[in-house]
C-alpha cells in the first residue's frame, strides 16, 4: 500500500535556526493521524511546509502519485490537499456562504471535467455549511460569529476545495468542552466519508480520543509514531512533555 | 447582458441631450468628469476590489496620452480608437510589469513602487525629445468631428462615453465572477486565499494589467482634449489625487461608487473652480478623500447600503 | 590630472555628501515604516514644511535655517503624535491599514502641497546662511559647505537617534513595539504611548532635514514628490528599521545619482532611485545587511 502523504527528509531553516530536520512522516488513506508536540516544536512550520505556504530547503513532499515541490500553496489545495488555520482567518468582507464558495470556484470548478453549475454551488455551500451546522446564518458576516462558529466556518471552508487530505491546525485551542467533542465528532464525521485528517492538538483529551496514530515532534525532530497508547508511555516522549 | 444594454441606453440619452443642449462646454466639462469615472473605476478594479493601492495614476494615465502623442506624429491618419487600444496596451504592460517584480511582496511595496513609477515615467518623458521633452508637445484637434459632424469635442465626449460603458460593464462583470469572488479573498486575506485555491499571483497581476490598461485608455484621448500637453500637466498629481479620492468617497465595494465618487466631487470642482478659483477646488478632492477614509469607510454608497438593512 | 578622473572624484564626494543628507531625509521614515510598521508616505510633506519654516525663520527672523529648523522641532514632534493619534484611532485600531490608511496618507501629502502652493506660490524660496556657496579646496577635490554643514549635522541627528534607541528604556521600546507589544505591556509600558512618541520623533528629524533641504537646493511645493522614491528606496535598500544599513543604502544612492548626473546629465537623477528601488524588491527585499 503506498501512503496518501509521503513526507521525506524534510527540512526547514529560519537564518541560523533550524525549525525541522530530517522529518519523514506517512499518512495512509482514510487514516486520522495527531500531531502532538510543545509549543515551539515545529508543528505548524511542517503544515506550512506540507501545504505550499512555505518552501522546505530539503526534503521532499509526495502526495498520491505526484510530488508536490515546487508547487505553489493553492495548486496543492487544487490536488486535494486542504488546511485549516490555527487562529481562523476567514474572508471577513462576505458573507458565509460567500466564504465557502470560493473554494468550490476556485477548486472544484478548477479541476479538468468537473464543473459545477451556478444552481449547484448553492446547494453545495449551503449543504457545507449545515453540515457544520451555521446553514441558518449563511447570510451573516463572519465577525457576526461566536469562536466555536468561526472554527467551524474554518472547517466548513477546507471541506468545500472536496480534499483527499485535511490538515485541521489545533482547530479546538480556547473551546469548551462540549464545544471539543463537537468539533472532534465532525471530524470523525469527516474521516467516515473517506476523507484523510491530520489533526494537530494541544488538547491530549481530543487527540487520544480521535487519532489511530500519534506522532510527536520535539525542537524539529520527530521523536515517536505510532499507537497512541504506546506513544504516550514512551520515555522520550513523557521527558518532552513534563521535563527532564 | 441586459446591464450593458442600460448603460448604452443611458449613454445615448446623455448624448442626445448634450447635443440637444448644444453647448461646448458641457461637452468639454462633460468629457472631465467622464474621465474621471473611467480613471476612478480602472482605479478600484486594482484598490477596491483586490485591495492593492496605486499610487502611480499619473504614470499609466501619462503613457496612454504621450503614447497618442507618439502615433499622432507618427502615423496621422490613425483613428483615435485604435490609439485608445494602443496607449491602453502600453500602460496595461507597465502595470503587469511593475506588477510581476514587486507582487510577491506585501502590497505596501506595490504601492511604494507605484509613486517611484510616477517619477521615473516622469523623467523618461521629460527627457525624451521627440515627444518635446520638457518643453511638451502641440496636437493638432481636428476641427470636425468625424462620423457624427459637429466640433470634435463632441466626439471626444462620445468616444469617453464608450469607455465609460466598456469600463462600467467590465467592473459589474468582474463583481459577479469568480475572478471578482477571487479579488475579494485576496483584499481580505492572501494567505486563506491561496489555502482555498485561488492563483493569488496571476490573478493580482489580472488585475494590475487591467487597472493600468483602462487608465491608459483614459488618457489616450487627452492630447487632442489639451492640443498643447507638457510633463508637468500630463503628470498633474490633480488625476492621481482624484481617481483614488473619487472611488474612496463614492464607495469601494461595488462599481456604483467610483461613478458617484466622480459625479459629485468632479461636478464640485467644476463649481468651485468657476466661482472661487482653480486653486481651492484642487483641495477639494484631498480634504473630502482624508475625511471620508476617516469619517465614513464604507463611502457614500455604503452609507446608503448600510440604511436599507 | 586627467580631467574626467577629476569630475569622478568630484561626482563621489558630493555623492557621499549628498547621502549624508538623503540619511536625514530617510531616518524618519526608518523609524515609522521601518519601526513602527506606518507607512507615512506624506513623509516628504513634512520635510517640505520643514524648509519652509526654515526658510520663514531665515528670512522673517534672520536667524540660520538650522537653528531654525532646531527651535521648530519640539512643534514637529507635536504634529508627529497629533499625525499618529489620527491614524491609530482611525486606522490602526479598526485594523484598516492597508488601502485607507494609506490614501490617508497620500491625502496629507497632497493637502500640504497644496496648501504650501497657496501660501508660498510656487516660485523657488531660498535661504540665506554663510556657508551657503562657499567652498572648500582641498587640492583634488572641492568641499561645498553647502553640502558638508548639512552632512555633518545629519551624521550627527542620526548617532544621537542611534544612541538614544540602544540606551534609554523608551529607545528599547520603541524597538520593541514592532516585534512584540506583549513584553511591553509586561514591562508595563502602553504600546501606543511608545508609537506616538516615535512617530512624534519621527517628523522631527523632518524639520532639520527640510532645513538641510532648502540649503542645499531652492525649494517650490511639488519637489517633495521626488523624494518619496527616494526615501523608500534607501530604507528597502538598508533594511527596513536598521539605521546602519540606511545610512550605508544613503550614500549609495547619493553616489549613484551624483555619478548619473556628471555623466548622463541631472535631469535622469531621479530615475536612479526607483531602479534601485525595483531591484531591490526585485531581488533582495531584506535589504543589503538583511539575512
Amino acid at each position: 500500500m503506498t501512503a496518501l502523504l509521503r513526507v521525506e527528509g524534510l527540512g526547514k531553516r529560519f537564518g541560523g535556526f533550524v525549525a525541522l530536520e530530517a522529518i519523514d512522516l506517512d499518512v495512509q488513506q482514510g487514516e486520522r493521524l495527531g500531531l502532538i508536540g510543545p509549543n515551539g516544536s515545529g508543528k505548524s512550520t511542517l503544515v506550512n511546509c506540507i501545504c505550499g505556504t512555505l518552501r522546505n530547503e530539503s526534503g521532499r513532499v509526495r502526495f498520491g502519485e505526484e510530488a508536490l515541490d515546487g508547487l505553489s500553496a493553492h495548486q496543492r489545495t487544487r490536488r486535494g490537499l486542504a488546511r485549516s488555520f490555527q487562529l481562523p482567518r476567514p474572508f471577513g468582507s462576505l458573507s458565509l456562504i460567500e466564504n465557502v464558495r470560493i473554494p468550490i470556484l476556485y477548486t472544484v470548478n478548477a479541476r479538468p471535467g468537473a464543473g459545477v453549475g451556478a444552481g449547484a454551488i448553492e446547494t453545495r455551500c449551503l449543504e457545507l455549511l449545515s453540515q457544520v451546522g451555521l446553514a441558518d446564518k449563511a447570510d451573516l458576516r463572519p465577525r457576526d460569529l461566536t469562536q466555536i462558529e468561526m472554527r467551524k466556518l474554518e472547517l466548513a471552508r477546507a471541506m468545500a476545495t472536496d480534499p483527499k487530505l485535511l490538515i485541521a491546525d489545533e482547530a479546538m485551542a480556547g473551546l469548551s468542552h462540549a464545544e471539543v467533542d463537537e468539533i472532534i465528532a465532525l471530524l470523525i464525521r469527516l474521516n467516515g466519508q473517506g476523507v484523510t485528517v491530520i489533526m494537530i492538538e494541544h488538547i491530549m483529551r481530543a487527540v487520544m480520543e480521535f487519532s489511530q496514530r500519534l506522532a510527536v515532534l520535539v525542537a524539529g525532530r520527530k521523536i515517536a509514531d505510532g499507537p497512541p497508547q504506546e506513544v504516550v508511555r514512551n520515555p522520550d516522549v513523557v521527558r518532552a512533555y513534563l521535563g527532564e | 447582458m441586459p446591464f450593458i444594454l442600460i448603460l448604452i441606453a443611458i449613454a445615448g440619452a446623455i448624448f442626445a441631450a448634450g447635443r440637444w443642449f448644444g453647448s461646448s462646454y458641457a461637452f468639454f466639462m462633460g468629457y472631465v468628469v467622464l474621465q474621471y469615472i473611467v480613471l476612478g473605476t480602472a482605479w478600484n478594479i486594482l484598490g477596491g476590489y483586490t485591495g492593492y493601492v496605486n499610487f502611480g495614476v499619473t504614470a499609466f494615465f501619462a503613457i496612454g496620452a504621450y503614447s497618442t502623442v507618439v502615433l499622432n506624429k507618427l502615423v496621422p491618419a490613425m483613428p483615435l480608437p485604435l490609439m485608445i487600444l494602443i496607449g491602453g496596451a502600453m500602460a496595461g504592460l507597465v502595470g503587469l510589469g511593475t506588477g510581476y517584480l514587486t507582487l510577491r511582496l506585501r502590497g505596501v511595496f506595490f504601492s511604494i513602487a507605484t509613486l517611484a513609477l510616477a517619477v521615473v515615467v516622469q523623467t523618461l518623458i521629460t527627457n525624451w525629445d521627440f515627444v518635446g521633452g520638457a518643453r511638451g508637445a502641440y496636437v493638432l484637434r481636428p476641427r470636425i468631428a468625424p462620423l457624427i459632424g459637429g466640433e470634435y469635442v463632441q466626439y471626444l465626449f462620445l468616444i469617453m462615453l464608450g469607455l465609460c460603458v466598456i469600463v462600467l460593464a467590465t467592473a459589474r462583470a468582474i463583481e459577479r465572477s469568480a475572478l471578482g469572488y477571487g479579488f475579494a479573498a485576496i483584499r481580505d486575506d492572501e494567505g486563506a486565499a491561496e489555502a482555498s485555491g485561488v492563483p493569488t499571483l496571476r490573478l493580482k497581476l489580472i488585475a494590475t494589467g487591467l487597472s493600468g490598461g483602462f487608465m491608459g485608455m483614459a488618457g489616450a484621448p487627452l492630447p487632442f482634449y489639451v492640443t498643447y500637453l507638457d510633463p508637468a500637466s500630463g503628470f498633474n498629481l490633480n488625476y492621481a489625487v482624484n481617481a483614488i479620492a473619487m472611488p474612496l468617497i463614492g464607495g469601494t465595494s461595488s462599481w456604483l461608487g467610483p461613478v458617484v465618487g466622480a459625479i459629485l466631487v468632479g461636478g464640485l470642482q467644476e463649481y468651485l473652480r468657476v466661482t472661487i478659483s482653480s486653486a481651492v477646488n484642487v483641495l477639494v478632492a484631498g480634504v473630502l478623500m482624508v475625511a471620508f477614509v476617516i469619517l465614513a469607510p464604507q463611502g457614500i454608497v455604503g452609507l446608503f447600503q448600510r440604511k436599507k438593512r | 590630472m586627467d580631467a574626467s578622473l577629476d569630475l569622478l572624484l568630484n561626482a563621489l564626494i558630493s555623492g557621499l555628501l549628498l547621502g549624508g543628507f538623503y540619511a536625514a531625509v530617510s531616518i524618519g521614515v526608518a523609524i515609522s515604516f521601518g519601526l513602527l510598521d506606518v507607512v507615512n508616505i506624506a513623509h516628504p510633506a513634512f520635510i517640505l514644511l520643514g524648509s519652509y519654516v526654515a526658510f520663514l525663520g531665515n528670512t522673517v527672523l534672520g536667524i540660520d535655517p538650522i537653528l531654525a529648523a532646531l527651535i521648530a522641532m519640539p512643534a514637529f514632534y507635536f504634529l508627529g503624535m497629533l499625525a499618529y493619534q489620527v491614524y491609530y484611532v482611525a486606522f490602526e485600531r479598526r485594523d484598516d491599514q492597508s488601502i485607507r490608511g494609506l490614501s490617508f496618507f497620500f491625502g496629507l501629502l497632497f493637502i500640504t502641497e497644496v496648501a504650501l502652493v497657496l501660501v508660498f506660490g510656487v516660485d523657488y524660496r531660498t535661504v540665506q546662511a554663510r556657508y551657503i556657496g562657499a567652498t572648500i579646496n582641498l587640492g583634488l577635490f572641492d568641499l561645498p559647505l553647502r553640502l558638508l554643514v548639512p552632512f555633518l549635522v545629519s551624521m550627527a541627528m542620526v548617532t544621537v537617534l542611534q544612541l538614544f534607541l540602544s540606551r534609554t528604556f523608551i529607545g528599547r521600546a520603541i524597538q520593541a513595539v514592532a516585534q512584540d507589544q506583549l513584553a511591553l505591556r509586561l514591562m508595563a509600558a502602553n504600546p501606543i504611548k511608545i508609537k506616538r512618541i516615535a512617530f512624534g520623533l519621527s517628523i522631527a528629524t523632518a524639520s532639520l532635514a527640510g532645513a538641510f533641504l532648502i540649503i542645499i537646493q531652492p525649494v517650490e511645493p511639488s519637489i517633495g514628490r521626488e523624494y518619496i522614491g527616494r526615501v523608500f528606496a534607501i530604507c528597502v535598500l538598508g533594511g527596513l528599521g536598521s539605521f546602519p544599513g540606511m545610512v550605508i543604502a544613503a550614500m549609495t544612492l547619493g553616489i549613484a545619482e551624483s555619478l548619473t548626473a556628471t555623466f548622463f546629465g541631472p535631469s535622469w537623477a531621479p530615475a536612479v532611485a526607483f531602479s534601485i528601488l525595483l531591484i531591490t524588491l526585485a531581488v533582495r527585499p531584506s535589504g543589503i545587511l538583511g539575512r
